[in-house]
């Protein structure tokens, strides 16, 4: 498979469809849906886990890097906004996400030191430390927690410049607008000379490295951003969908799920990670309204998760066989084939050839 | 005399329960010799494995009938994944490969869960989990006889394991296939049979992993976290080496206790949560192979 260059110039396409995109975000949804379970339950959580998935696709689709610990970072974000809005009252919600996001970077870099020296599976036991690590300080120092002895805490409400963001719809503008600065800026990264430096360390580092590439400097920068995504998309999820601060919401299942996404939606595509958050929000969801109108009752709640966990197992393998380049990838040869076009720039990562 | 009877016996309780990580690192060393695939799955396979076999007995089945069951049972699975998984896999790098095997884990721990429920359930092997009251009363030491069951287990695995690779034709299939797959089948060493063998030796090992684990800790999801352990027990020991796994457990065991005695009381306990995973870190940086492993050359 030949992989074509990806171009800097923004082609016409790629405007309509940014330009549509935020009418149907900013006008149309905001305008036509006005139940509150619509933006409490599927679209704001839909929106943070996507940001999550970009931050995994960094460090996995581009820079190639087996991690498994976005939730970790998640949690570090999360509380870091907490602290934050905890202890300087004035600081304004989207500089408070600012800074969460920074301070999970930092957690970042320092867990992704050992990228420079490992991969594969010696990586993600890494990245597994730090999963269980940030998890058991956040716990375990009362600090962190604002020495809260329930277990979960209310966040703060959302404040920006002395309007409060409180119903549901408000909480989904706020989402919907940091999502959409951090995807522009992660779209232009990954298409820019930062992407393209990750996608050559991930399809031969030591080549890479040879063409003056530095790794540290690359592998770093993945691990960094990534968590930086992570970390804001964590404090959102926290403070809008949450609403409540509890470490164990970001456990090693979250990590495993937003890995799902990353592999489901399609590796080193940005839409990929659009589209693997909601297929794998969405799909219990499915699952468990079709469970109850079929059998009414019948199965139980945890005999559907637990067939949810076969699926997605499934799917992951069916994917990885037949189409490693996800769902966004069956998407776009569904478009060519509809529309006759052909292969447009945006491609995802090539599957890695044994050489 | 008494603060280093009570050290000796931490490092002993360490010890014994490392062996019960080696016990599920032992299964990942299996599949790993013969195939280079990290199997992240042998985990779910431990946890459906016991399930299985308590499911059986539930039934009505005795005792030994429900282990020849389960073992059987496990060879069907390992076969399925041999040639479902594995196969349309071949050739692919090692990144694919796990993340397959992540796939085939959840696969595996939802069947499990599907078939025989999610409540935790009890397993009685018959072995006591208490201090033996002849050691504690003349030796003065506390070592239950669990711990003790699953040391005479693991030694007797490997033991077994050793002598089936050295002295058995198979045995000497599978090193070679372990050397060189390509250049194994092209003598006629055939290959499926011996991944098939492997794969079901990983399962029976993982049955008596999950059975010493399900006695202690009752048969539940939990198991499948617990065998996460086993990740840095192996980069400690080494993936392909099997002295290495039972060396890992032990430092790992002995580590993870001794912490969580002496250290962890300053942070509110949990230590044992990451301390495995922060060592194997360490352990990287200083000999990324492991204690047992072969050096790993990568070409361009």
């Amino acid at each position: 498979m030949t992989e074509k260059p990806v171009f800097l110039t923004y082609s016409r396409s790629d405007v309509t469809n940014f330009a549509v995109l935020m009418i149907l975000a900013f006008a149309v949804i905001p305008m036509t849906i006005q139940t509150d379970y619509w933006y409490s339950s599927i679209l704001i959580p839909w929106l943070c886990l996507a940001l999550a998935a970009i931050g995994q696709q960094f460090v996995m689709g581009y820079a190639g890097q087996l991690a498994l610990g976005a939730a970790g970072f998640m949690a570090a974000g999360a509380f870091a906004c907490f602290n934050i809005e905890l202890r300087i009252p004035w600081m304004p919600f989207p500089l408070s996400l600012f800074f969460s996001g920074v301070i999970a970077a930092c957690f970042g870099l320092l867990f992704g030191l050992p990228s420079l020296r490992v991969r594969g599976i010696y990586l993600m036991v890494a990245t597994l430390a730090s999963q269980f690590f940030i998890i058991w300080m956040i716990d375990k120092f009362g600090w962190f927690k604002n020495y809260d002895t329930s277990g979960i805490i209310t966040a703060q409400d959302i404040v920006i410049f002395g309007r409060e963001f409180t119903t549901p719809l408000e909480m989904y503008l706020v989402v919907a607008a940091v999502v959409t600065v951090l995807t522009i800026l992660a779209v232009n990264m990954t298409r820019g000379s930062v992407g393209r430096n990750w996608m050559a360390v991930r399809d031969m580092d030591i080549a890479a490295e040879s063409m003056g590439i530095s790794l540290l400097q690359a592998k770093l920068q993945a691990f960094a951003l990534s968590a930086f995504f992570c970390g804001v998309a964590g404090a959102l999820f926290a403070f809008t969908y949450l609403k409540s601060l509890e470490p164990v919401a970001f456990d090693i299942k979250l990590s495993f799920q937003i890995l799902f996404m990353v592999i489901l939606g399609g590796l080193g595509t940005i839409n990929g990670a659009f589209i693997g958050a909601g297929f794998i929000l969405l799909f219990p969801v499915v699952l468990n309204t079709v469970g109850n109108a079929w059998f009414h009752g019948m199965i139980d709640a945890t005999i559907i998760s637990a067939i949810e966990q076969v699926v997605f197992g499934a799917l992951i393998i069916l994917f990885l066989i037949y189409e490693p380049l996800g769902i966004a990838k069956l998407w776009e040869n569904l478009k060519r084939r509809i529309l006759g076009m052909t292969s447009s720039g945006r491609t995802g990562a090539t599957r890695r050839q044994e050489t | 005399m008494t603060e280093f009877l009570f050290f000796f016996e931490v490092v002993l309780a360490g010890m014994l329960a490392g062996t019960m990580y080696s016990l599920v690192a032992l299964g990942f060393v299996l599949i790993y010799k013969a195939s280079s695939t990290f199997n992240f799955a042998q985990g779910a396979m431990v946890f459906f494995a016991v399930l299985s076999f308590v499911g059986f007995m539930e039934l009505g089945l005795p005792f030994v009938a429900a282990f020849f069951v389960t073992v059987l049972l496990m060879i069907a699975v390992g076969y399925a994944t041999e040639r479902l998984v594995l196969e349309p896999l071949t050739g692919q790098s090692e990144d694919t490969m796990l993340m397959a095997t992540i796939g085939l884990a959840f696969v595996i721990q939802g069947l499990a869960q599907a078939v025989w429920g999610v409540e935790v359930r009890r397993l009685d092997l018959g072995i006591p989990d208490f201090p033996i009251p002849w050691v504690a009363d003349n030796l003065g030491l506390f070592v239950s006889a669990l711990d003790v069951a699953a040391g005479v287990v693991a030694a007797v695995l490997i033991i077994v394991l050793a002598l089936l690779f050295r002295f058995t034709k198979m045995g000497l299939g599978l090193r070679a296939v372990a050397d060189d797959p390509g250049a194994a089948a092209s003598i006629g060493i055939p290959l499926k049979n011996i991944m098939l063998l492997v794969w079901s030796a990983a399962g029976v090992v993982a049955l008596v992993a999950g059975m010493m684990w399900g006695a202690r800790a009752g048969v539940q999801f939990a198991l499948v976290d617990l065998a996460l352990k086993a990740l840095p027990v192996l980069i400690i020991g080494g993936f392909s080496s099997i002295p290495g796994a039972i060396v890992g457990g032990l430092i790992i065991g002995v580590v993870e206790k001794t912490l969580e005695v002496y250290v962890g009381p300053t942070f509110g306990g949990g230590i044992e949560g990451w301390a495995p995973y922060v060592l194997a870190i360490l352990f990287l940086l200083w000999r990324p192979e492991g204690l047992f492993g072969e050096k790993i050359i990568r070409r361009v």
